[in-house]
C-alpha cells in the first residue's frame, strides 16, 4: 500500500485514481495523516519499549536462575573450604606406638598411631572411664590424625618419647556440628551423644578447637571420611583425560576439516560425510559410551577406568564439534587470500600452511576449547567404561586407574554421610571454575590472535 | 590411501596387543553392588593406608552388572571382586564355569536393613508387610474375599487398613534397576503377598505366576521412583510429610535429624533390632573372590584378611559405623575360618 503521505506529496496530479481535490483538502488530508500518526506514535513507542522489555526481562530471567544456582551452590559449598582442627598433646610413646627398632620402616608403617592419639584424648578427659564412653571419645577424632603422626614420625624419628602439641582433624560429625552451632534451626547433631556434645562444647571454649583451611580438599583424593576427601584426584584425574582429548581430537579434527575444505571433491560421498559429521554431534554421549566399551575395551582389551580409554571415548565424541567449528573457519578465510598466494607461486600446502591455517586458527582453537569444556562435564561415556569408582591414589599417568570432577560430585552426590553434601557443592565449585577458565581463554585467545582482513 | 589405512590399522593392533603387556596390573580391582560399595570402599582405603599395597579400585555397577563383569574371564583384564546385595545366581555361576572362572570363594560380610522412612516429624505409622503390599502391588486380592486379583483400588492408607491414618498412599522408592528394589520386592512385597493363604498356595502350583504377581509394582502414582539416589528420596520426604520412602539403613543412620523409620511387623528399624533379626526387612551383602586371581594380583589374601578382621566386620568394627549390620559372632568365626583357607564356594 502507497504511504498517504507519500501520495499528498508531489504525485497528486498525476494520479488518476485520486478524485481531483483543492489545496485546503490537501492540508486536510496531511492534517489528518499527521493525525494518525500521531495518534499512532505512542503506541508504536510502547511496542519498541515493550519489545526491549521482553529481551531484557529474558537476560533478568536468565541471570536470576544464575544466581539463584551459585547462591545455593556457594552457601551450601562454603563451608568445605574450612575444616576444624583439635589441640592434642600427644606423646609419642615407644611402648604404646609398638615400635622397639626405629630403623624398621615396617614397624613404623604398622605402628599403632591410634593408640597415641586415644591416650591423648583420654590425658585431657580423665574422667572417662567406662569403656562404651571412651569408644565415644575415640571417635571425636579422624582417622586422619593417625595418618597425620604416622607421617610426622617417618620424617622425624627423633619425635619419639616426644611430647608435642599437635593439632589434628576431627571427625566429620563433629566438623558439621561446630559449622552448624550458629545455624537457626538448632545445630546437626546426628549420630553425635548428648556427652560427646559436652566435651566438643568444653574444647570449644576453651580455645582447643579451631577453624582452618581445608587443605585436605585440594591435596588428597576421594576418600570415604568426608573430613579426609579431597578433589585432587579427581581433577588430575580430568586433566589426564582431557589431554588424551586434546591430543588426539585437536589434530584429527583439523586435518579432517582441511582435507573438506580444501581438497575434497563437491560429490555425493562428501555429501554424505558431511551430513554424518553433522549427525554424530547430535548423537547422546552415552552411545559414545556404549562404542568406547564394545571397542577398546571389549576388543582391544585395554584395563577399565583409565584416562586414557576415557579420553579415546571423549575424543571420538568431541571430534565432530572440532571438525564442525575447523570447517567454519576454514570457510571464512576470504578467497582473495588464497588466491594472492597461488599467484605468487606457492603450492597448495604452503597456501594451506602459511595462510589459510593461521587465520582460521583463533576459530578452530576456539572451537576445540568449547569443545573441551563439554567433555570436561561429561560423565554418562565415562559411566560405561568404568570411570565411576571409588580411586584412593592420585593418578601419575593415562594409565593409572582414575576418576574425573563429574563423576566425582555424582559419586559425593550419593553418599549417606552428611558432610559429603558440603563437599559435592564445593567440589561443583571448583569445575565451575575450570569451566569458566576454560572459556574465558577461548575468548581471549580469539581476541588475540583474530585478524582482520 | 588405501595402503595408509592399512598400515594404520596394523600398527593399532599392534599397539593394542601389547596392551596386554601394561595390563600387569598392581591393584585390586573390584566391582558390584552400590550397596556394598560404601563399605567396600572403606576397607579398600584403610587397607591402603596400612599396607605396603595400592588401594584397590572399587566400581559401583550394580549387583548382577558386577557379576557379569567378573564372570567374564580369569586373567588380569577381568575383575578379582565381585560385590553384591544378594546370592550369585545359578545362571551366573554356570555362566562364570563357562568362562574359566570355576573357583570363587564366597564372603557373606554382614546384612543391611531397608527402611521405610518418613520426614522426622510425621506422626509415625506402624506397618506390616501385608499392609505393604496391598498398598504397592499392581493387583490386589480382590477386597470382597473372591480368591481372585483386581488392579489395586486402594488410595489411602486407611482404605488398605482402618488402622491407618487417612492419607493417600504416596511412596518413594527406587527403580528396578536398583538392588534395593528387588530386595524390598522379595523381603517385604513376596512375604505380605505370601500372608495371604491362598496365594501362597499359588506358588506350589505356579511359581511363574505367583512371582509375576506378587513382584508387580503398582503404575499409577502411587508407588513413584525417585531415582537411585537415596540422598534426594531423604529430601523430597522432608518436603513432603506424608510421603513414605524406601531406602537403605546408612541413610538412616546418617540422617536421623531428617528422617525416622517407619515400624514395621511391630518393630522401629534400629542397629540393634535388625541385627537380631526382630526387624523384618534386611538382606545379606555378599562379595566373591577369584581365587585363581590370588597370588597373581598382589594384595588380594590380605584384602581379604582386612575385610574379615574384627577391626572392621566385628560388632564395633569401622563398617558398623557406616551402617552395616554386621553377622552373629558365630557365624562370623565360621566365615571367617573359610575365606582365610580360600575354600571355594559350590552352590
Amino acid at each position: 500500500m502507497i504511504d498517504p503521505k507519500y501520495r499528498t506529496d508531489d504525485h497528486y496530479d498525476d494520479d488518476l485514481s485520486m478524485p481531483p481535490s483543492s489545496p485546503s483538502s490537501i492540508n486536510s488530508t496531511i492534517n489528518s495523516t499527521i493525525e494518525l500518526v500521531n495518534k499512532n506514535l505512542a503506541k508504536r513507542y510502547a511496542a519498541e519499549k515493550r519489545f526491549q522489555v521482553y529481551g531484557i526481562l529474558s537476560i533478568a530471567f536468565g541471570l536470576f536462575c544464575l544466581l539463584l544456582l551459585f547462591t545455593d551452590i556457594i552457601s551450601k559449598g562454603i563451608g568445605a573450604f574450612t575444616i576444624h582442627y583439635v589441640q592434642l598433646e600427644v606423646t609419642f610413646d615407644e611402648s604404646v606406638l609398638d615400635i622397639n627398632d626405629s630403623s624398621d620402616a615396617m614397624q613404623l608403617a604398622l605402628a599403632d598411631y591410634q593408640g597415641v592419639v586415644r591416650e591423648a584424648l583420654k590425658k585431657r578427659f580423665p574422667t572417662v572411664t567406662h569403656r562404651p564412653e571412651r569408644r565415644r571419645l575415640y571417635s571425636l577424632v579422624s582417622n586422619g590424625a593417625t595418618y597425620h603422626l604416622q607421617d610426622l614420625v617417618q620424617e622425624d624419628l627423633s619425635l619419639l618419647g616426644q611430647t608435642r602439641t599437635l593439632w589434628v582433624l576431627l571427625d566429620d560429625d563433629v566438623d558439621t556440628y561446630l559449622k552448624s552451632r550458629e545455624d537457626r534451626s538448632g545445630p546437626f547433631i546426628g549420630r553425635l551423644k548428648s556427652e560427646q556434645i559436652e566435651w566438643i562444647e568444653s574444647l570449644y571454649k576453651e580455645g582447643e578447637i579451631e577453624s582452618r583451611f581445608n587443605r585436605w580438599f585440594f591435596t588428597s583424593g576421594d576418600s570415604r571420611e568426608p573430613e579426609m576427601a579431597g578433589i585432587r584426584g579427581a581433577f588430575i584425574g580430568s586433566l589426564l583425560t582431557l589431554l588424551v582429548t586434546l591430543a588426539l581430537s585437536f589434530p584429527v579434527g583439523v586435518a579432517a576439516a582441511v582435507y573438506l575444505e580444501e581438497y575434497a571433491p563437491r560429490n555425493r560421498w562428501t555429501d554424505l560425510i558431511e551430513v554424518n559429521i553433522n549427525n554424530l554431534a547430535a548423537v547422546p554421549s552415552i552411545i559414545f559410551g556404549l562404542l568406547g566399551v564394545a571397542i577398546f575395551i571389549n576388543f582391544f582389551s585395554m584395563p577399565r577406568s583409565l584416562p586414557l580409554v576415557g579420553g579415546l571415548v571423549l575424543t571420538l565424541m568431541t571430534l565432530p564439534t572440532i571438525i564442525i567449528s575447523s570447517r567454519a573457519a576454514i570457510k571464512a578465510v576470504p578467497p582473495s587470500i588464497r588466491e594472492a598466494a597461488l599467484g605468487i607461486g606457492a603450492s597448495k600446502m604452503q597456501m594451506i600452511l602459511h595462510h589459510v591455517l593461521p587465520l582460521a586458527m583463533p576459530g578452530m582453537l576456539t572451537g576445540a576449547i568449547i569443545g573441551m569444556a563439554q567433555a570436561l562435564g561429561e560423565t554418562a561415556p565415562l559411566l560405561m567404561i568404568g570411570m565411576v569408582a571409588f580411586v584412593v591414589d592420585i593418578p601419575t599417568g593415562i594409565t593409572d586407574p582414575a576418576t574425573v570432577l563429574p563423576v566425582q560430585i555424582f559419586l559425593w552426590a550419593d553418599s549417606p554421610e552428611r558432610a559429603f553434601t558440603e563437599r559435592t557443592s564445593a567440589a561443583i565449585m571448583v569445575l565451575l571454575a575450570f569451566l569458566i577458565i576454560m572459556n574465558t581463554l577461548a575468548v581471549w585467545l580469539r581476541k588475540r590472535l583474530e585478524r582482520r582482513w | 590411501m588405501l595402503k595408509a589405512l592399512c598400515i594404520a590399522v596394523v600398527l593399532f593392533v599392534g599397539t593394542s596387543t601389547s596392551v596386554s603387556v601394561w595390563a600387569a596390573r598392581d591393584y585390586i580391582e573390584i566391582v558390584g553392588s552400590s550397596t556394598v560399595y560404601p563399605f567396600a570402599t572403606v576397607v579398600a582405603e584403610r587397607f591402603g593406608r596400612a599396607t605396603p599395597f595400592k588401594t584397590p579400585k572399587v566400581e559401583a555397577t550394580g549387583s548382577g552388572g558386577g557379576i557379569k563383569l567378573f564372570c567374564q574371564g580369569v586373567g588380569v583384564g577381568h575383575p578379582d571382586i565381585a560385590n553384591s546385595s544378594r546370592r550369585i545366581k545359578a545362571r551366573e555361576w554356570e555362566d562364570c564355569r563357562r568362562n574359566g572362572v570355576s573357583d570363587i570363594v564366597e564372603v557373606l560380610i554382614g546384612y543391611d536393613g531397608i527402611i521405610i522412612g518418613q520426614a522426622v516429624d510425621a506422626d509415625p505409622i506402624s506397618l506390616t508387610q501385608l499392609d505393604v503390599y496391598r498398598a504397592l502391588a499392581k493387583r490386589v486380592p480382590n477386597p470382597n474375599g473372591n480368591h481372585s486379583f483386581v488392579d489395586n483400588p486402594y488410595r489411602t492408607w486407611a482404605e488398605v487398613n482402618p488402622a491407618l491414618p487417612d492419607q493417600p498412599i504416596e511412596v518413594l522408592g527406587p527403580p528396578p534397576t536398583s538392588g534395593t528394589r528387588d530386595a524390598f520386592v522379595e523381603l517385604v512385597l513376596e512375604a505380605g503377598c505370601d500372608q495371604v493363604p491362598w496365594i501362597a498356595a499359588m506358588k506350589s502350583v505356579d511359581e511363574d505366576q505367583h512371582k509375576a504377581l506378587c513382584h508387580a509394582v503398582r503404575e499409577d502414582g502411587h508407588f513413584v521412583e525417585a531415582g537411585e539416589n537415596d540422598n534426594l528420596i531423604v529430601q523430597k520426604l522432608n518436603a513432603n510429610p506424608k510421603a513414605l520412602g524406601i531406602f537403605g539403613f546408612s541413610f538412616l543412620d546418617q540422617n536421623s535429624d531428617l528422617i525416622k523409620g517407619a515400624m514395621v511387623e511391630g518393630h522401629i528399624p534400629s542397629f540393634d533390632t535388625i541385627a537380631n533379626g526382630d526387624y523384618p526387612i534386611s538382606r545379606p551383602l555378599y562379595f566373591y573372590v577369584k581365587k585363581a586371581h590370588v597370588g597373581v594380583i598382589p594384595g588380594i589374601k590380605e584384602y581379604l584378611m582386612e575385610f574379615t578382621s574384627n577391626k572392621a566386620w566385628g560388632d564395633e568394627g569401622y563398617l558398623t559405623d557406616k551402617g552395616m549390620i554386621p553377622l552373629p559372632p558365630q557365624r562370623r568365626t565360621w566365615v571367617g575360618t573359610s575365606v582365610r583357607s580360600l575354600e571355594p564356594m559350590a552352590l
